[in-house]
């Protein structure tokens, strides 16, 4: 059985899977549900300053974009940070904590840019006995107008600033939670890292405005006929955060820095994408918010399962080892040729593979062989481009299949090459003419 | 269960039970169950479904609007290719048609439901009385279409459509043919063929007259002298002979009189029905009768089929259907003699039967079951007088691939063709593409003739 045990910067869990900081870690009640039902750890939601807390619209603070019966696919929220006393949630963290003693409690915090406001929070939470504390710079509603959450995340020198400050101000390891809302993600990591933080967490969500409602033409959700952006979520943001942790994880100046991975995991196979682009766990949110605590069963037992059937025996044999393999375009071998390969005992003869091909890539699949429906790759039209496997409705109809070396490609008319070879060194690149001469 | 008492009887049921026994065999689909199924369909390519259909209704592109909540333009495509698209919805044999190409069939053994699909888009439409075709400009031509079902529905709506005016002329009481007299209660309730009717001839420019019959009330010349183009959709209105002693007894009758009666009842606790019938016949014709019957409170019925099952005209649905509802089909039986008591039928005696040499024949056993009821539902003839000289074949008018009989000026299409399916949906697409073809011939003898310099 494999060990699932989880050591992020010192902060020890039963497993990888901790809640995100959100409605579902709002107050006491929720987080020992959630420890009852599994749950690793889970980051409270974020604690603001001292004094009357933030309020919250008393209309709708959700959209959603589904997929087919309705399944959500993306959620979009524009609620704040708690709207409870301080003190309210401080008493709380402390209960919860003696309770549940070996998991993972995490203080998400948000206060003013300013020195003082993080000095005065900062004991208060180390006083509940909290594992650790967890900046939120990526609240991207709401917050980030009153110059917090990704205000804050959207300036590296902010970033580093404000960490500098934890540091200093307390013990307890500091994780900073960056927005997604930027065009490098590794500049906001590669400041946290300056600033001395323990790790990084990512993604926060989205900017996004899920749907207009075309009777009033308000933006859903519609508070009194005015929407405003939400932070988007769950299954849709899903690469997106994979790319992002991959950035961070292999980027020179952060390589080795923890990441704590966010972003639409809903099952154990993304929580294992996560895992092996570089994250040291991961932390859910949407899933949680749509099926409930109980989730987090299938997801510990999915990958323990998977990881003993690969003989992986702990999170550290599987941590990062995609790394390796996320490569800029430039470098990856053009001498690598592989072609669609229809499994006519599979194909249902939907006909969606030719369609798609035809209309929209590169005329290689037919759709009548000796006047009978019957699709079949035309290897010398064929470019390997994928498009046939992802509209394909059944899993597994369709395949890539590499052309070994030494044989022939119909569509160039050349053999394939056994060599690596990439765009830097490719004839019809100017920068590697250039160089060559 | 009804009441055990022998003889045919009326009432052998609850009104409780009467309304639950013939409500819809399928209930609607609601949004959500809509949504649902409409998620499934892949929006196939050259789509098979589409192919399978008689009226090759565009169903990729109809349930694609169902998904994205635009049940009104799916509508439209449905009416696009079949204007009776409503009642196809519901008395399609689907599961031999649509359904059975449905490449869902190939992935999990189960087809989108395309027939509930349609349904739930007709009906919004319907129910809304969105009307999506205007006349074009009036072309001052008149044509005669004989028989007001869905053969001749289809044509006079497409020779409306076109700009022509259309006599309909029926010689029932009310119009719709079989939709309106041949069809099992619970494919269409609520009076459905009625508004269906309602809603075809609302584009107007079609003027029904029913009680009109050919052969009594006029002939094809007085037709021909008052119209541009006739079309024939005559259906088959004779009824074989079962061929057997005693077939004239008290108790012996015709299924599709049976099913009739059933249609034009409001109740359905007036139709009489036996304790124990015998249904003769394998077709649709006998699973509705039967089904039927029990449905009424007979507490036997047993269709009884001189062939085996594979041979058997009604879809395995439908087969299974009966058995669900508990009626028992008997193979390899062929009626010999309807048995009598005080001049009623107490029975009949069946010859069993076998295929020698491919050519059925009596094996000499015989048996018999207890009945006092016989429906005969070995299948109908084209019988019509005042034809003339058009010329038939089989016992069935001759068309050419548009519809046009022997007699120029006369197309015909639906059951009373050579060919003719015994399909709603067949029948509409005859009629729909005779009027194209109809339209085509006048418009061309229309056209002005230009001097050529």
């Amino acid at each position: 059985m494999a060990d699932l045990r989880n050591n992020f910067v010192g902060i020890k869990s039963p497993n990888p899977f901790w809640l995100a900081s959100a409605p579902p870690t709002d107050k006491a009640y929720n987080v020992e549900r959630a420890f009852k039902a599994g749950w690793g750890g889970v980051v409270w939601k974020t604690l603001g300053e001292e004094g009357p807390p933030v309020v919250n619209v008393n209309g709708p603070r959700y959209g959603a974009i589904w997929g087919a019966d309705r399944r959500l696919l993306g959620l979009n929220n524009i609620e704040l940070i708690t709207d409870r006393d301080l003190y309210t949630n401080l008493r709380e963290m402390k209960q919860v904590k003696m309770n549940w003693p070996d998991r993972a409690l995490i203080a998400s915090i948000m206060v003013p840019c300013e020195e003082e406001s993080w000095k005065a929070i900062l004991p208060l939470v180390e006083e509940t006995g909290a594992d650790g504390i967890e900046l939120n710079f990526g609240c991207p509603h709401g917050m980030s107008e009153r110059g917090m959450g990704a205000a804050v995340g959207q300036v590296p020198e902010y970033i580093e600033m404000v960490v500098r400050w934890c540091k200093q101000y307390t013990r307890m390891p500091v994780i900073t939670k960056l927005t997604p809302n930027i065009t490098d993600i590794r500049k906001p990591a590669r400041a946290a890292k300056s600033g001395g933080t323990d790790a990084v967490s990512l993604i926060n969500t989205i900017n996004s405005i899920t749907s207009v409602n075309l009777d009033t033409f308000s933006p859903e959700p519609s508070i009194d006929g005015k929407g405003s952006h939400g932070g988007y979520c769950g299954p849709a943001v899903k690469p997106i955060a994979l790319n992002m942790v991959a950035e961070i994880a292999r980027d020179p100046e952060t390589y080795g820095l923890p990441i704590s991975g966010i972003g639409g995991i809903t099952t154990w196979r993304d929580a294992a994408e996560f895992l092996v682009l570089g994250a040291g766990n991961v932390q859910v949110c949407t899933a949680a918010m749509t099926y409930g605590f109980k989730i987090v069963q299938e997801m510990i037992t999915g990958l323990s399962n998977w990881m003993d059937t690969k003989g992986h025996r702990s999170l550290d044999d599987i941590c990062g080892r995609a790394i390796p393999n996320v490569s800029d375009w430039q470098y990856l071998n053009l001498n690598y040729i592989a072609k669609a390969r229809i499994d006519q005992d599979a194909c249902i003869k939907c006909g969606r593979c030719h369609i798609a091909c035809e209309d929209t890539s590169h005329q290689a699949i037919t759709q009548y062989v000796d006047g009978v429906r019957h699709f079949e790759v035309m290897e010398d039209e064929c470019v390997g481009c994928n498009l046939c496997v992802n509209v394909c409705p059944v899993e597994n109809c369709i395949t890539m299949v590499g052309l070994e070396p030494g044989t022939l490609d119909e569509r160039t008319g050349k053999i394939v090459d056994p060599n690596y070879a990439n765009w830097t060194t490719h004839p019809n690149n100017p920068m590697a003419r250039q160089a060559a001469e | 269960m009804g009441t055990t008492e022998n003889g045919i009887i009326a009432g052998r049921l609850t009104p409780a039970d009467y309304a639950r026994n013939f409500a819809d065999l399928h209930p609607p689909l609601d949004d959500h169950e809509a949504l649902v199924a409409a998620d499934r369909c892949y929006f196939c390519y050259d789509a098979p479904c589409m192919t399978a259909c008689p009226t090759s209704i565009d169903i990729p592109l109809f349930i694609r609007q169902i998904s994205t909540g635009n049940p009104i333009g799916s509508a439209n495509t449905i009416f696009d290719q079949n204007i009776l698209g409503g009642m196809c919805a519901r008395v399609c044999p689907t599961e031999t048609l649509c359904e059975q190409a449905c490449v869902r069939n190939t992935a999990e053994h189960r087809p989108v439901e395309i027939g509930r699909l349609q349904r739930y888009a007709t009906d919004i439409a319907m129910r809304d009385n969105r009307q999506f075709y205007e006349r074009a400009e009036a072309t001052g031509k008149s044509i005669a279409v004989v028989g007001a079902g869905p053969a001749g529905l289809a044509c006079a709506h497409r020779l409306a459509v076109k700009g022509h005016d259309v006599v309909l002329y029926d010689a029932r009481e009310k119009a719709g043919g079989l939709n309106e007299y041949g069809i099992a209660t619970y494919k269409s309730t609520d009076d459905f063929a009625q508004k269906e009717v309602d809603y075809v001839l609302s584009i107007g420019g079609i003027d029904c007259r029913t009680g009109q019959m050919l052969g009594r009330d006029f002939s094809i010349s007085d037709l021909l002298e008052k119209h541009d183009a006739v079309f024939l959709g005559l259906g088959l209105s004779g009824v074989n002979a079962l061929r057997a002693e005693g077939e004239t007894l008290d108790g012996v009758d015709d299924a599709v009189d049976f099913i009739a009666a059933l249609r034009q009842s409001e109740t359905k606790a007036d139709i009489p029905v036996g304790r124990r019938v015998v249904v003769i016949g394998g077709g649709m014709t006998a699973i509705d009768a039967a089904v039927q019957a029990k449905l009424l409170g007979a507490e036997d019925v047993t269709i009884c089929y001189r062939r085996g099952k594979e041979h058997m005209n009604a879809s395995e649905f439908e087969q299974d259907l009966a058995a669900s509802k508990g009626v028992v089909i008997r193979h390899w039986l062929q009626p010999k003699r309807i048995l009598a008591r005080d001049g009623k039928v107490a029975g009949i005696e069946l010859d069993y039967t076998t295929l020698q040499d491919g050519r059925l024949v009596t094996t000499g056993e015989t048996g018999a079951i207890v009945a006092d009821q016989i429906l005969k539902a070995i299948g109908q003839t084209f019988e019509a007088d005042g034809l003339g000289i058009i010329a038939l074949e089989g016992g069935r008018i001759s068309v050419d691939e548009e519809g046009r009989t022997s007699m120029d000026g006369v197309w015909a299409g639906g059951d009373c063709i050579v060919g003719g399916e015994d399909l709603t949906v067949s029948a509409v697409a005859n009629g729909r593409d005779a009027a194209e073809s109809i339209h085509r011939t006048l418009m061309a003898a229309a056209q002005p003739i230009t001097a050529v310099a």
